[in-house]
This record gives structure tokens, C-alpha cells and sequence, in this order.
């Protein structure tokens, strides 16, 4: 039988916004942390490592995401892992994560004046020192606003993940939508909800380019 | 204006070879950056380097502490190869300083966390060691007031003169200017050089690339004259603008003094 669109559902929606902002951040760290491993090999003095973060980021950004969620969902599967969807989705979001970041924060390593590079090697410091505490810092400031502005992205790539049966905000209209079958509404009411996550996100982005973008001195 | 007076009286020429440049070949891609370049450099030596632009000067010094590799010949600073470990890399940077024609600060640190930054990470002092230091170069080179103060809220003049005390933290035994002066105002010149100058009657080993002959004239023991990437002429500042023997330096000495 149809059941009416009321309170329930819409809480039902509004309580699947934990598992997309669950999922966010994991991908979100997660592909972080991959993804500044990614940016230093790219900007790497070595090119086989160049090379390889370049290969890595070529099939990541060159197929479509939910290509890469089937891949580890369903080839984790047939090498007889079970992976439940959350996991598969998060895996499938990190590594989809890291190869844009990884990307991003090589433009924004790049970016620096070579004169940091030369005057911090001519004084003797090391790598790991010359990335922590002069490139990197540097870097950062301007990495900042593009980064917020990814987030945004990835927040609404989570919703892909519906389609492994994760239940997160998407999947849960679809099942609200198939007791209720009210699709207008029910997808509108979600993609409002999705507007209310990244909007607030695009304008902090905004800011933080006005604030970062002017002073690079 | 006083006279150059080295640290001990020994002549230049007669002291321990701090550098030596042998044969020393440098390519981009095909293009011939420096040719066979022969060069020994005396401890407590002041060298000024000219030449056009593109004639190698710059390349020559930033070949002794590597920012730039040789593929020719050998440089050795004070009994290391360079480039042939990269432990005695290390070494080299670590006992050469340099001062960039922009200055090369880090906008991101204090004028006293430029300085001290190296002393901590290479040498291993402990903060309140290095900051004193810092302290000292800074008031050497007469600017301890701005000490907390980011490099964005000095002239040009100041920040050279911070990059000149980042480089001394380290204690050196050879110090590199490139082009130290031209990037800066002409009212700024004069306090660089003049930290230069004083630096130079202190007894440091300097190669300095400029053009300012006044500096090379007061401090220098040996002019270089560069060009196509060959060290065409060389002698104490007194002969060498009085009596160039070649015909492109009398050309370029023509040029740059005419003005």
C-alpha cells in the first residue's frame, strides 16, 4: 500500500544526513591524507614517483566515480572479501578524493616562488624540513579555498553511493519514494537538504579566497 | 673610504685554496652555460664576478653550493667534492651562505624565525642559542628592531639586509652574492653594500656577481670578467680597470661605467 509523505518521512530524510556527512569525512580524511602523499610524489625530485602519482591520478580522474565504487564494491567481492557498502563507498570516495586533492595541492606546491626552494636548499635544509616548514606552510594558505570548494564536490558525490546501497540522504528518498511515491517531492526535499549542506560550504570557500587570496605576503 | 684590510696580513694568494673550480662544464640542454672554468679561491678572498647577462656569472656561483649541477670537471669547498655524495652536499651548503638578487625570504616567518630557523634544523642549536645568534648578525647588520616583524613590512634595502644576517647565522666560511643590489631602489644600495663592505673587512671569503664597480674598486682582491660563459679576464681592481687586456672587457667596462 501507499503510505502518505508526512513528519516520519521527512525525519526519516533529515536523519540520512548523518551517514552523508559520516561518509564525507571519512572520504574527506581519508583522501587528505592519501592526497598529500599524491601532491609530494607529483612534485617529487624523482620521476618514477612522478610518474606514478601522475598514472594514479590519469585513472582516477579519467573514469567515472561510480565505475570506481563498482570496482571495489564488487571486486572485493569476487576475491571473496565481503566489504559492506559503507566501507566499499568510503575505499571507492578516498581514493576518488586523493587523486583530485593530490592534484589541486600539486598546483599549490608548484605555485610556490622557486626562490623558497633555493633559499632553503642554499641554508642547508632537508627535505622533509623544507616541506614542513617553508613550502608547505606557504602552500597551504593557498590551497585552502580550492580545497573547501572540493569538499562541496564530494559531499554531493557521496550520493552515488546509494546506488551500492549505502543508505545515506539519496538512498533514503529512494526507499521514502518507493513507499510514498511522491518523486517530486520526495528528491526535492533532498536535494534542498543537499543544498543546505554545500551552500553554506561554496560561501565559506568564497571567503577564505577573498581573505587568502589578497595576502600572499 | 678605507682600504681593504684582510684579516691577517698574509696576501691573499698565499693563504688555503677555500674553493677550487676545475674545468668545471655546465650544460642547458645544449646550450653551453660554462666552458672549461677554472677557478681557485683563497681563504679571506673578496672575488667580484661581471660580465653581460647570460655570460654565466650567476651559474658559476650557484654551481659551488649546487642549486645547480656541473656535469664537467670538479669544485671542491674547503676539502669537499660537490656532488659527489650527497652527505658532502650537505656539508657544503651548510658552511656556504648566499644572498639572492630578490631577497628569498620567507614571507611566512618573522625576520627573527628566518634566522633562526637553519641554525635550529641543520645545526641543531636550541632555540634561545640560535635566536641569540639571530640577535647578533641582526644587530650586525643593524636592524635587531625588526626583528619581530614578517619580511613583508621591510623595505628592500632590510630585507636583503635580514637575507645577509639568515645567511651569517650559519656561520659560513664562504658567503655568495647574487646580484645582491639589483633589485632594490637606488637609495637602498648604499646599506647593502656598505654590510658587504664591512663584512669583507672582517675577513670573509665572498665571490660576489654585481655590477656595482665602486664595491668591486674598495673591497675586491681579484675582479673576474665573464662572458659566453668563460672567465675571460681576471686581476686586482686596480689593473683591471686600468688596463683591461681584452678587447670585450675594455667593450663591456665601457658600457657599464659610461653612465
Amino acid at each position: 500500500m501507499i503510505r502518505q509523505f508526512t513528519s516520519a518521512e521527512f525525519f526519516f530524510l533529515v536523519s540520512a544526513v548523518r551517514w552523508t556527512l559520516l561518509l564525507s569525512a571519512i572520504a574527506f580524511v581519508g583522501g587528505a591524507t592519501l592526497g598529500l602523499v599524491v601532491a609530494l610524489a607529483r612534485t617529487s625530485p624523482w620521476q618514477w614517483l612522478r610518474a606514478t602519482a601522475g598514472a594514479y591520478i590519469l585513472v582516477f580522474q579519467g573514469t567515472p566515480l561510480l565505475m570506481q565504487l563498482f570496482l571495489v564494491f564488487f571486486g572485493a567481492t569476487m576475491v571473496g572479501a565481503s566489504v559492506d557498502p559503507l566501507a566499499a563507498a568510503a575505499i571507492g570516495l578516498t581514493l576518488n578524493a586523493a587523486a583530485f586533492l593530490g592534484e589541486i595541492w600539486r598546483g599549490c606546491i608548484q605555485a610556490i616562488p622557486k626562490g623558497q626552494w633555493e633559499a632553503s636548499t642554499a641554508l642547508g635544509l632537508h627535505y622533509v624540513t623544507r616541506m614542513r616548514e617553508i613550502i608547505l606552510p606557504q602552500a597551504a594558505k593557498i590551497a585552502v579555498a580550492p580545497t573547501v570548494g572540493f569538499l562541496v564536490l564530494l559531499v554531493k558525490s557521496t550520493s552515488l553511493a546509494s546506488i551500492i546501497g549505502f543508505v545515506e540522504l539519496t538512498r533514503a528518498g529512494q526507499i521514502v519514494n518507493n513507499a510514498t511515491f511522491r518523486p517530486f517531492l520526495v528528491f526535492g526535499i533532498v536535494a534542498a537538504i543537499y543544498f543546505a549542506l554545500c551552500w553554506p560550504l561554496s560561501l565559506y570557500a568564497r571567503h577564505l579566497e577573498k581573505r587568502f587570496g589578497t595576502v600572499s605576503r | 673610504m678605507l682600504t681593504p684590510a684582510p684579516a691577517d696580513s698574509t696576501p691573499a694568494g698565499e693563504r688555503p685554496v677555500m674553493i677550487r673550480m676545475a674545468g668545471v662544464e655546465k650544460y642547458y640542454g645544449t646550450y653551453h652555460a660554462l666552458k672549461a672554468v677554472n677557478l681557485d679561491v683563497h681563504q679571506g678572498e673578496r672575488i667580484v664576478i661581471c660580465g653581460p647577462s647570460g655570460s654565466g656569472k650567476s651559474t658559476l656561483i650557484r654551481c659551488i653550493n649546487a642549486l645547480e649541477h656541473h656535469q664537467g670537471g670538479e669544485i671542491v669547498v674547503d676539502g669537499t667534492q660537490v656532488g659527489k655524495s650527497s652527505r658532502g652536499l650537505d656539508k657544503v651548503r651548510a658552511e656556504v651562505g648566499m644572498v639572492f638578487q630578490s631577497f628569498n625570504l620567507f614571507p611566512h616567518l618573522t625576520v627573527l624565525q628566518n634566522c633562526t630557523l637553519a641554525p635550529r634544523k641543520v645545526r641543531g642549536l636550541a632555540p634561545k642559542e640560535a635566536e641569540a645568534i639571530a640577535m647578533k648578525y641582526l644587530e650586525r647588520v643593524r636592524i635587531p628592531e625588526q626583528a619581530n616583524k614578517y619580511p613583508g613590512q621591510l623595505s628592500g634595502g632590510q630585507q636583503q639586509r635580514v637575507a645577509i644576517a639568515r645567511a651569517l647565522c650559519m656561520a659560513p666560511k664562504v658567503m655568495l652574492f647574487d646580484e645582491p643590489t639589483s633589485a632594490l631602489d637606488p637609495e637602498m644600495v648604499k646599506e647593502v653594500l656598505d654590510t658587504m663592505i664591512s663584512l669583507a673587512h672582517d675577513g670573509m671569503t665572498m665571490i660576489c656577481v654585481t655590477h656595482e664597480m665602486g664595491f668591486a674598486r674598495q673591497v675586491a682582491d681579484r675582479v673576474i670578467f665573464m662572458d659566453k660563459g668563460e672567465i675571460v679576464e681576471e686581476g686586482p681592481p686596480a689593473t683591471f680597470f686600468a688596463n683591461p687586456k681584452s678587447e670585450r672587457t675594455r667593450t663591456f667596462l665601457g658600457q657599464i661605467l659610461h653612465h
